[in-house]
């Protein structure tokens, strides 16, 4: 061992005279690089870093260097054999501590680390003082870039936010979306309703679009539907299937068809927004009325005048016998109308628009006026208004429901302006009807079941759900006879439903009341 | 008597145009509010305004927090040291922002208390801020659904010299990347000038 303190004894000589280039520095050595040179006194600090973790690994292999010599680091890899008889020799691989080495180290260290890391974020600040103008400037204008006009002006909002939605509430319109099946509270009816279609027809290529109105079944018995381009006319009478036009476009398609009540006539609204009439005997097209500037999604008669509604906002009066056919412009809407219905006396037009507006007209007095104030705008309605209908007995009672947003049914007396009665349906109302032999109506709905629902009116109480299709059932119109409800749905499939059948024994006592009706008036007068 | 009463009428004082915009921003945060079903639709009550239907929140606390914040911008517009108000939609849980609609205000500076009132009708104003109004209710068409719960914010740019009163603190611009911008229609007072803007994320 005596060789080992000899060594020592020279190295330590040895130090003394040469300048200390490795090793920590004395306390008043840092403070004065610091001092003086920032980036100096981070070398050497990086220096003794260096160092301090070279010495404190030395000292970890003693052990594993016997195994593994490979890895210790330094003098120690040159005599690997020797390493294990003498410990020792390890102590002296860090060739710039003497015997005192061991304990100054760890204090040392924690130190070093410790004013290292001090050091590194104090010369961040001065990297962040010391930026050159030109980078100032650049940074700037990278800012400006990524935040917009934000040099301009300054962005401030309120500290206290807006309390959260209670706890457990999700998005109304997500609910909508999925929504389960309710058990249905039908009311039992005396009358048998049939819950299965009478009859399923093939729509291949029926647009699903809300806005339009393809289906229509005339006072004759022709039932028209629009399957994308093309219009085809079934008889009801003998299941007899013609193809009454084809737009010339392939992307051109018909938006609309409707009935003269006559039932000879067929109004025919395209995408290339113009309104044709067509004599669906001799098929063949009488005249082409212009004047819209976007698609024509709804039309409706009233006698000899047509009025559409486009996806410009706009409604015209078209008088089909002259040759000046426009006659009058309804502008109170400012978005697709996608509901037209003339009352069954003929006074009043309602207009139904994405807008949701609900607007309802004046006839005019046999003059088609052309304005852009309504007699009433219900804006009620939450989501675009389709679905409308007029009571048959009541003349001024109009049933109109909204869209998805909305789900409800409403009920309007157009004399007063009021709204009577409405109802949440809890689905996407498409379109309503009422029966002519009850007092009842029918809505056909979207999601989430599809389904026609029958309602007694006024109570509004369910009569009856029909469910099969398995898309939203966009259209329905009423056979002449007013038994029988067709469907037309997104599923590409209409379905006829028997569901306001006339028991003939019923059919008859309304019959012999009114045969009896003078019989007694008579007996009063006599008496 | 009529004449005068229609000249008044037909008039637009600084302080009339700042309580247009400021109900317009309230009845405006409300349709938002609803119609992107930030909150329960039951909590909303209907009031008729603008000739239209609108909902407005019933909730005390909400409504607490709209009017404080549109007192605030009130006193904005009328100093028009006011330029934009976001309304930020963002995700509950990630922060993210999911729609932004914004409302350009620019203000004719040269007006002051005492200058000369504009000339136009309320009527004509109230129908601008009417089809404004439509529009965002007409825009839950186009706007993707919003899946996750969310929150809203409300964001006000105004003049780098405005001294912020100790409840607002400044807030980062929450601009969404990947999004779609669809402008709204504007109105104006003739001495404010509002534009709305919806941008929303883009469902990648």
């Amino acid at each position: 061992m005596a060789h080992f303190n000899f060594e020592n004894e020279v190295s330590k000589l040895i130090r003394m005279d040469a300048p200390i280039t490795k090793g920590p520095q004395m306390r008043w050595q840092r403070k004065l690089g610091e001092s003086i040179n920032s980036s100096r006194n981070e070398s050497i600090c990086n220096n003794s870093v260096l160092q301090s973790s070279q010495c404190c690994k030395t000292p970890k292999s003693k052990g594993l260097s016997t195994r593994t010599p490979g890895k210790t680091p330094g003098s120690s890899t040159k005599t690997p054999g020797k390493t294990k008889q003498t410990p020792g020799k390890g102590s002296k691989t860090p060739t710039t501590m003497g015997d005192r080495f061991i304990p100054n180290r760890s204090t040392t260290q924690f130190e070093l680390g410790h004013y290292h890391v001090t050091s590194q974020s104090n010369v961040n600040d001065s990297d962040e003082e010391m930026m050159s103008p030109s980078k100032k400037e650049f940074q700037t204008a990278m800012s400006e870039n990524l935040n917009g006009d934000l040099m301009s002006s300054k962005i401030i909002s309120y500290k206290n936010k807006a309390p959260s939605a209670p706890e457990g509430y999700q998005n109304s319109l997500k609910v909508l979306y999925s929504q389960g099946h309710n058990p249905t509270s039908c009311k039992k009816s005396i009358r048998h309703i049939p819950q299965v279609p009478e009859r399923i027809l093939d729509a291949p290529q029926i647009l699903d679009d809300y806005y339009l109105n393809l289906l229509d079944w005339s006072v004759n018995g022709h039932m028209a539907v629009c399957l994308g381009g093309q219009v085809y006319v079934w008889n009801s009478a003998n299941g007899e299937i013609q193809q009454l036009m084809e737009m010339e476009g392939p992307e051109d398609y018909v938006s609309s068809v409707s009935w003269i009540s006559e039932g000879n006539y067929l109004a025919i609204g395209t995408s290339t927004s113009d309104v044709q009439v067509w004599d669906v005997e001799h098929n063949k097209m009488l005249r082409n009325m212009r004047g819209h500037a976007a698609r024509v999604g709804s039309l409706c008669w009233n006698n000899y005048i047509l009025s559409s509604g486009s996806r410009s906002g706009n409604i015209h009066h078209h008088d089909v016998r002259v040759a000046n056919h426009q006659v009058g412009a309804l502008s109170g809407h400012t978005q697709e109308v996608c509901g037209l219905r003339w009352s069954p006396d003929g006074r009043f037009l309602a207009s139904g628009g994405n807008d949701n507006l609900l607007n309802i007209w004046p006839s005019g007095g046999g003059q088609y006026l052309t304005t852009d104030t309504p007699i009433y705008t219900f804006t009620q309605h939450q989501a675009a208004v389709k679905a409308l209908a007029w009571c048959p007995w009541h003349p001024s009672l109009l049933a109109s429901g909204g869209g998805t947003a909305d789900r409800h049914i409403r009920f309007w007396n157009c004399n007063t302006g009021v709204c009577v009665n409405s109802i949440d349906t809890k689905s996407q109302v498409c379109s309503i009807l009422w029966s002519k032999h009850y007092k009842e109506l029918v809505s056909s709905h979207g999601f989430a079941q599809n389904q026609l629902i029958l309602w007694k009116y006024p109570s509004m109480t369910k009569v009856a759900e029909l469910t099969g299709h398995t898309a939203r059932v966009l259209h329905m119109a009423m056979s002449p006879d007013g038994s029988t409800v067709v469907s037309a749905a997104a599923d590409e499939t209409l379905r006829l439903w028997k569901c306001f059948a006339v028991d003939p024994a019923k059919k008859k006592t309304p019959a012999s009341m009114l045969s009896a009706a003078p019989k007694t008036m008579m007996r009063s007068g006599i008496r | 008597m009529a004449g005068v009463k229609q000249a008044s009428r037909n008039a637009i004082t600084l302080k009339g145009s700042t309580d247009i915009v400021a109900e317009f921003f309230t009845y405006g945060i409300n349709s938002i509010l609803y119609q992107r079903g930030l909150y329960p639709p039951e909590s909303f009550t209907r009031v008729q305004k603008y000739n239209l239907t609108l909902l407005v929140t019933a909730d005390d606390e909400l409504n607490n927090y709209l009017n404080s914040v549109v007192n605030q911008v009130r006193e904005w517009l009328y100093n028009m040291t006011v330029q934009k108000l976001v309304i930020v939609i963002k995700c509950a849980d990630t922060n993210e922002v999911l729609e932004r609609w914004q409302f350009n205000v620019e203000c004719d500076k040269t007006v002051t208390e005492d200058s000369a009132p504009g000339e136009k009708s309320e009527d004509d104003i109230k129908k601008e801020i009417s089809a404004v109004i439509r529009q965002i209710t007409a825009s839950v068409t186009f706007l993707p659904l919003l899946e996750s719960a969310c929150v809203f914010d409300i964001l006000v740019y105004t003049d780098k010299d405005l001294e912020v009163p100790s409840e607002w603190g400044e807030s980062a611009p929450g601009i969404i990347s990947n999004s779609e911008e669809v402008r709204l229609r504007s109105f104006t007072t003739t001495i404010h000038k509002v534009e709305g803007m919806v941008a929303y994320k883009l469902s990648a």
